[in-house]
C-alpha cells in the first residue's frame, strides 16, 4: 500500500522539539463529571512510531481518554504533551494541526456528502487552503492526496457515491481515511474494527500494520486478535485507572488480566 | 439538511464539458426572458417590482449563504445591508449636506462594503457561539439596537430624517436610476451574487461551512477551527447583502432607520424560507412572490373587503401555509410536484409496455 500521507502544504509547528522523546505524554489526567471520576490520574507515554492498544471493559474511561488527549473535554487535572508541547488547554483544531488525529467509535462522517467530498475536507482542514473560495482543479494536489487515501481504503469505486448510502463496513474503513489526512504524526483509533466481518477485520489488520513506521498510534479494541496483532505494546484500564501496561505478549500471559478482562466475567467481546 | 441538495460532485476530466453546456435549457429561456423584459415590461415593473424583487433576493441570499450553508440563522441581514446603505448616504453626497461628506463614488462605495463587512465580522463573531434560537436572539437584538442607534444619532446617521436624495453616480454618462438601466443593474448584481453562491458552495470555503452545519465536532477532528469558519462566513455574506443595501439605497433615493427596523430585517427571513432556504434561487422567488404581495395586496384585500394597510396578514397566512406544508418553501413544492409528474410518467409508460 501507499503511503496515504501528504507533506505539502501542512502547517506543523513544534516538529522535532521532543524534548521528553514521547509522541504522547500524559501526566495525571484526570476528568470528573460532576462527582464522577471518568479517569483518574492516568499517567502514560507513547514513542514516536509506537503502536499501543488500550484494553478495559465498557466504561473503563478509555474513550474519555481520548477526548482529553485530543481536547473534545479539557481534563479536569493534568497534562497532556504532544511531542514535547504542552497541548493540554489546545482547542482540538490546533492539535489536529500538530500531527494528531483520531477515529470516533461511532461512525462520525458527513453523510449528505460524497466518499471524495469528506476526504477531500479532511485534507483541507489540514492545510492552508481552508478558507479558500477558489475551487480546485482536477489535477490540485488536495484532490490528488485524497484520491490516494480513498484507495489506500479500498473505496475507489464508491468514491462518488453519497456516504450515507455505503456499507457499513466501508463506513468504518472511511473512518480510518479521514484520520489518516494530511500528515498524521499519531493517530488515535476508537475501536475501528467494531462491527466489522472477518474479511474486513483482515483488511483493517492490513492497512494498520502497513502504516508508515513514524505514525504510532494508540487503538482501543476489544478484538484482542486485531488489538494484539497491531499494538506493540498493551495498556490495560480499569475504573478509569491504568491497570496494567506491557508488551502485547506478557499482558496476553498475565493471570491477573486473563481473570479480569479475557477469561473472567467482564469481558464484552 | 444534508449537503447533497442539487450541488456537483467532482466530475472526472472526461465528463466536464463546456460551462455553457452544463447549463439546462430551461435556465437559458430564463435568462432570455430577463433580458428581454425591459422590451414587453413597462416602467412600474421594471423599476418597482422587478428591482425590488433582485434587491430583496440579494439580502435574502446573504441569509440563505448562512442558514442554509452554515446553519445559523441571522436575523442581521437587513442591517448589515443597511450599514452598507447608511455609509453610501453618509460617505457620499445626499440632501442632508451638513451630514454627508460628499465624497466621489470610487471611494464611496469600497468604502461602503469594507465598512459592512467589518459590522459584519464583528456581530458574526458575537452570534457565533450561540446555537439555534439563541443565534435568532442575539442578532434580533443587534438589528433593534442598530435601528434605535440610527434614530436617535444624528452626528452620523442623522437621526429620525435619514438621508434623502441618494442617487447613483452617473458612470459612463447613464442616469442608473431611469428604469431600464436599474433593472440591468440589479439584474447585473443579482446574477452575480447567485453565480457567486452557486459557486462557493463547492470551493473548499463552502463545503467546509456545510461540513460545520452538519458536524462540527467532527469538523474540529479535522483541523477546521469551526468558529473562525464561521465568523468568516458572516463576513463573506456581507459582500450579497451590501450590495443589495446599496442598491436599495439608490432605489428609494432615501434612506432613514424605518427601512433597517425589526420588521425588515424579519422579512428577510420570510423571503428566504417562503421561497426556499436551502437553496440560492430561493431567495429570489421569495422575494418576487413578497414584492407581488405587497405591491398588489391593496387590490387583493379591497377586493375581499378589508383594510389596505392589512398587506402583512396576507404574506403571514402565506407564511404560515408554506412553513406548514413546505418546509423547503416554493422551491420545495416544485420539486415535490416535478417528482409526482415523474412518478406519474414512469407509471404510465410502464403500464403501456
Amino acid at each position: 500500500m501507499n503511503a496515504p500521507v501528504v507533506s505539502s502544504r501542512i502547517n506543523m509547528p513544534g516538529a522535532g522539539n521532543a524534548s521528553s522523546g514521547n509522541a504522547l505524554e500524559l501526566r495525571g489526567i484526570t476528568k470528573m463529571f460532576g462527582a464522577l471520576a471518568a479517569i483518574s490520574d492516568v499517567t502514560l507515554s507513547v514513542k514516536p512510531g509506537e503502536r499501543r492498544a488500550v484494553l478495559g471493559s465498557n466504561g473503563a474511561g478509555k474513550t474519555t481518554l481520548f477526548n482529553c488527549i485530543t481536547g473534545d473535554f479539557l481534563p479536569t487535572a493534568g497534562l497532556v504533551r504532544f511531542f514535547g508541547e504542552d497541548v493540554t488547554v489546545f482547542p482540538p483544531h490546533e492539535r489536529i494541526r500538530r500531527g494528531l488525529r483520531r477515529t470516533y467509535q461511532i461512525s462520525s462522517l458527513f453523510t449528505g456528502l460524497s466518499v471524495m467530498d469528506n476526504v477531500y475536507l479532511a485534507c483541507c482542514g489540514v492545510s492552508r487552503n481552508r478558507f479558500s473560495l477558489v475551487r480546485p482543479r482536477p489535477d490540485d494536489a488536495l484532490v490528488h492526496a485524497a484520491e490516494i487515501l480513498v484507495a489506500a481504503v479500498h473505496l475507489t469505486d464508491d468514491k462518488d457515491r453519497l456516504v450515507g448510502e455505503l456499507a457499513y463496513g466501508q463506513q468504518r474503513q472511511l473512518e480510518v481515511a479521514l484520520a489518516l489526512s494530511g500528515a498524521p504524526r499519531f493517530v488515535l483509533f476508537d475501536e475501528p474494527a467494531a462491527g466489522l466481518s472477518p474479511t474486513e477485520r483482515a483488511d483493517l489488520v492490513t492497512i494498520l500494520t502497513s502504516l508508515p513506521a513514524h505514525i504510532g498510534f494508540i487503538i482501543i479494541e476489544h478484538d484482542m486478535d486485531v488489538a494484539l496483532r497491531v499494538a506493540d505494546s498493551v495498556t490495560m484500564m480499569h475504573n478509569g485507572r491504568i491497570f496494567k501496561e506491557g508488551r502485547s505478549d506478557e499482558i496476553e500471559s498475565d493471570p491477573e488480566v486473563q481473570e479480569l478482562y479475557l477469561g473472567g466475567g467482564h469481558a464484552q467481546h | 439538511m444534508s449537503v447533497a441538495d442539487q450541488a456537483p460532485r467532482f466530475t472526472s476530466p472526461v465528463e466536464q464539458r463546456m460551462w455553457s453546456e452544463r447549463i439546462p435549457v430551461p435556465w437559458w429561456i430564463f435568462g432570455l426572458i430577463l433580458l428581454l423584459l425591459p422590451v414587453v415590461a413597462n416602467n412600474f415593473w421594471l423599476f418597482q417590482i422587478m428591482g425590488w424583487t433582485f434587491i430583496l433576493g440579494m439580502i435574502g441570499l446573504s441569509l440563505m449563504f448562512l442558514a442554509g450553508y452554515g446553519g445559523m440563522v441571522s436575523l442581521l441581514q437587513m442591517s448589515i445591508a443597511g450599514m452598507a446603505g447608511y455609509m453610501v448616504a453618509i460617505l457620499g453626497p445626499s440632501g442632508a449636506a451638513n451630514v454627508s461628506l460628499g465624497l466621489s463614488w470610487w471611494i464611496v462605495i469600497p468604502a461602503a462594503f469594507l465598512i459592512a463587512a467589518l459590522f459584519a465580522t464583528i456581530c458574526g463573531a458575537l452570534a457565533v457561539r450561540t446555537d439555534g434560537i439563541y443565534t435568532i436572539m442575539i442578532t434580533l437584538a443587534i438589528a433593534a439596537a442598530f435601528f434605535y442607534f440610527t434614530r436617535q444619532n444624528y452626528s452620523i446617521f442623522n437621526g429620525y430624517s435619514g438621508f434623502n436624495l441618494v442617487l447613483p453616480p452617473k458612470l459612463f454618462g447613464v442616469n442608473w436610476r431611469a428604469p431600464v438601466p436599474f433593472y440591468y443593474l440589479t439584474l447585473a448584481c443579482a446574477v452575480l451574487c447567485y453565480g457567486a453562491v452557486v459557486y462557493l458552495a463547492r470551493a473548499p470555503f463552502g463545503l467546509a461551512l456545510q461540513g460545520v452545519r452538519d458536524n462540527p465536532r467532527r469538523m474540529a477532528a479535522l483541523g477546521f477551527n469551526v468558529t473562525a469558519h464561521r465568523v468568516a462566513a458572516y463576513a463573506l455574506t456581507s459582500v450579497f447583502a451590501s450590495a443589495g443595501g446599496i442598491l436599495l439605497v439608490w432605489q428609494n433615493a432615501q434612506i432613514a432607520p424605518g427601512t433597517i427596523g425589526v420588521s425588515s430585517a424579519i422579512d428577510v427571513l420570510v423571503v428566504a424560507v417562503v421561497g426556499g432556504i436551502r437553496r440560492p434561487l430561493g431567495p429570489f422567488i421569495g422575494a418576487f412572490i413578497y414584492v407581488l404581495l405587497q405591491v398588489f395586496s391593496t387590490d387583493i384585500l379591497g377586493f375581499f373587503g378589508f383594510a389596505a394597510d392589512r398587506f402583512k396578514l396576507i404574506i403571514g397566512i402565506g407564511f404560515l401555509a408554506i412553513v406548514l406544508f413546505s418546509p423547503d418553501g416554493v422551491l420545495g413544492l416544485w420539486d415535490r410536484w416535478r417528482a409526482g409528474v415523474a412518478a406519474r410518467k414512469a407509471a404510465a409508460t410502464g403500464g403501456g409496455a
